[in-house]
């Protein structure tokens, strides 16, 4: 498989390997992300995509292999340590709180850089959440709730931010309103990792594609590739 | 005078008074208790001793090193919750990931451990502490000490103090975020064992700060905490675990129900709390204010 040639990667993962308790999820997991780039983990369920975030993110249980972000090592830091580098991560279940309301969801992740949007700006990109901030979180609907998962992550300053799953039973009309939403973050400068079952989704949005199987990367695809391997690619996710 | 059920005024509202005075302390401590629960998972069966470790603070603070009362009250919490700090860092922090019955039994056995020590040191009589504000006033029916009426007081501004840092700042949303997902919000940046360490340290403090307030109404001495943690834990049960209003309305509440039993039945006085914990439990078994989870 040959990495293409990049100005700079700001995320560099090379042979990862992770467990949880005895099971051995990745297998020496390799890609990289150039800075700005939205880039997808693509695959079957359980071939490890989001044991992979929660890997550069540090919240499995045991991890090795070299995950190196803006030229530091990750593999050895704690969680909180990852995050105040600048890492952004919104999880597959969302993560809302139910003991917070809205506005204290989405003011919960701490500054850890300069940069980031404000809370107005956030607002303007998801009206919704204005309208409904002092309800309590889990009270809002999935696509709500999604938006609040994402719309937290923006204020802090994070460059890198890794997306589990945004349109996982999603209604169509916002898992449209989601991929404006991910396509408006890319033009503000964001780099992205996502991670979609979704290939027609993930399509519209990504620069290219990472596919995984069984706890490694098999193959990667640009976006302008994508319609000659498109055979390929069914392959790869059985649809 | 007029007579309720054959019952003096005098008797009457002298014992809601008491009951008072007690639901304060319940207050306080089951707060504690509490933010605790939430946040470790552990029932802190050491709240008892810490809260008896408060009140020999301000003690010793007084009679060896001239410190007064009011000192006592922010240097003697502050004391005891570093001690709670150092605490959890050596010991209770191994043993979150296991089932509750170790956390138990770790508290338990070290509130044995410190009252033990303490007893030995300083035996189990009993040492007086003068009431800093002495003197009271008739209010007709009764006589209400001054300093007593002052704890009341104080207690219910400390316990709306914890609640608003808990329910209203931000401090207490990482907090509250903690106590549901602490990975998520470590993986937002928050250097959640420190959270936990200080939380602990807090309803440490919380126990001790009880502890000075009640030197001056009893006796400062080695056991005054051992009957108190049972009945402090029937209080959290009662209003339902982590939570805090449930722990204050509770506290109070509870102490005045104990109050009117030392009125119409004097018998039952001791055991009324935890017929209320068995009736609350069959009919809400996630408490009063709690959240069945």
């Amino acid at each position: 498989m040959s990495v293409p040639v990049m100005a700079e990667a700001l995320l560099k993962v090379d042979g990862l390997q992770a467990w949880y308790g005895e099971s051995h999820i990745l297998h020496g997991v390799g890609f990289e992300i150039g800075r700005g780039e939205l880039v997808t983990l693509l695959g079957r369920n359980g071939a490890g995509k989001t044991t992979t975030l929660k890997s550069v993110m540090g919240i499995v249980g045991r991890r090795t292999g070299t995950v190196r972000f803006d030229g530091r090592d990750l593999i050895a830091r704690p969680s909180d340590e990852i995050a105040r580098l600048g890492i952004a991560y919104c999880p597959e279940e969302r993560g809302i709180f139910s003991s917070l309301n809205v506005e204290e969801n989405l003011l919960l992740p701490p500054i850890v850089k300069p940069g980031g949007m404000s809370l107005a700006e956030i607002y303007q990109l998801f009206p919704n959440l204005e309208e409904r901030k002092r309800s309590q979180g889990t009270k809002l609907s999935g696509g709500e709730q999604q938006m609040l998962a994402i719309g937290r992550i923006l204020r802090t300053g994070a460059d890198l931010l890794l997306l589990d799953e945004p349109t996982e039973g999603l209604a169509p009309v916002i898992v449209q309103r989601i991929g404006e939403i991910i396509r408006t973050l890319k033009g503000r400068g964001f780099t992205i990792l996502l991670v979609e079952q979704n290939f027609h989704f993930a399509a519209t949005v990504a620069d290219r594609h990472y596919v995984m199987e069984d706890g490694r990367v098999v193959d990667m695809i640009t976006s302008a590739d994508v319609q000659q391997n498109i055979g390929k690619l069914q392959t790869y996710l059985g649809v | 005078m007029f007579e309720l059920l054959g019952i003096p005024p005098q008797a009457l509202f002298g014992q809601l008074l008491l009951g008072l005075i007690n639901g304060a302390f319940y207050a306080m401590l089951s707060l504690g208790l509490a933010v605790i629960f939430g946040m470790l998972n552990v029932i802190n069966f050491t709240h008892g001793a810490q809260y008896m470790m408060g009140a020999f603070a301000a003690w010793l603070m007084l009679t060896q090193l001239d410190i007064p009362f009011w000192a006592a009250l922010v240097l003697a919490p502050l004391v005891v919750g570093l001690f709670g700090i150092v605490l959890e860092k050596v010991m209770l922090k191994r043993i979150y990931h296991l089932d509750h019955l170790y956390g138990f039994l770790l508290t338990f056995g070290l509130a044995l451990i410190i009252e033990g020590l303490f007893q030995w040191k300083w035996g189990s009589s009993g040492a007086p502490y003068p009431s800093p504000i002495p003197g009271g006033t008739n209010l007709g029916f009764m006589f209400l000490p001054t300093y007593r009426g002052f704890v009341v007081v104080a207690a219910l501004v400390i316990c709306l103090v914890t609640w608003y840092g808990i329910e209203r700042t931000k401090f207490g949303a990482y907090l509250r975020a903690a106590t549901e997902n602490p990975t998520l919000v470590r993986a937002f940046g928050i250097n959640v064992p420190r959270l936990i360490t200080l939380t602990y340290g807090l309803g440490v403090g919380l126990a001790a700060l009880a502890g000075v307030l009640a030197a001056p109404i009893q006796q400062v001495s080695a056991l005054m905490g051992v009957n108190l943690v049972l009945v402090v834990f029937a209080v959290v049960v009662i209003g339902g675990m982590g939570s805090i209003m449930g722990s204050i309305v509770t506290g109070f509440g509870l102490g005045l129900v104990e109050g009117l039993t030392k009125v119409f039945y004097p018998p039952a006085s001791n055991t009324v709390i935890f017929v209320v914990m068995a009736l609350v439990l069959l009919v809400k078994p996630a408490g009063l204010f709690g959240q069945t989870k």
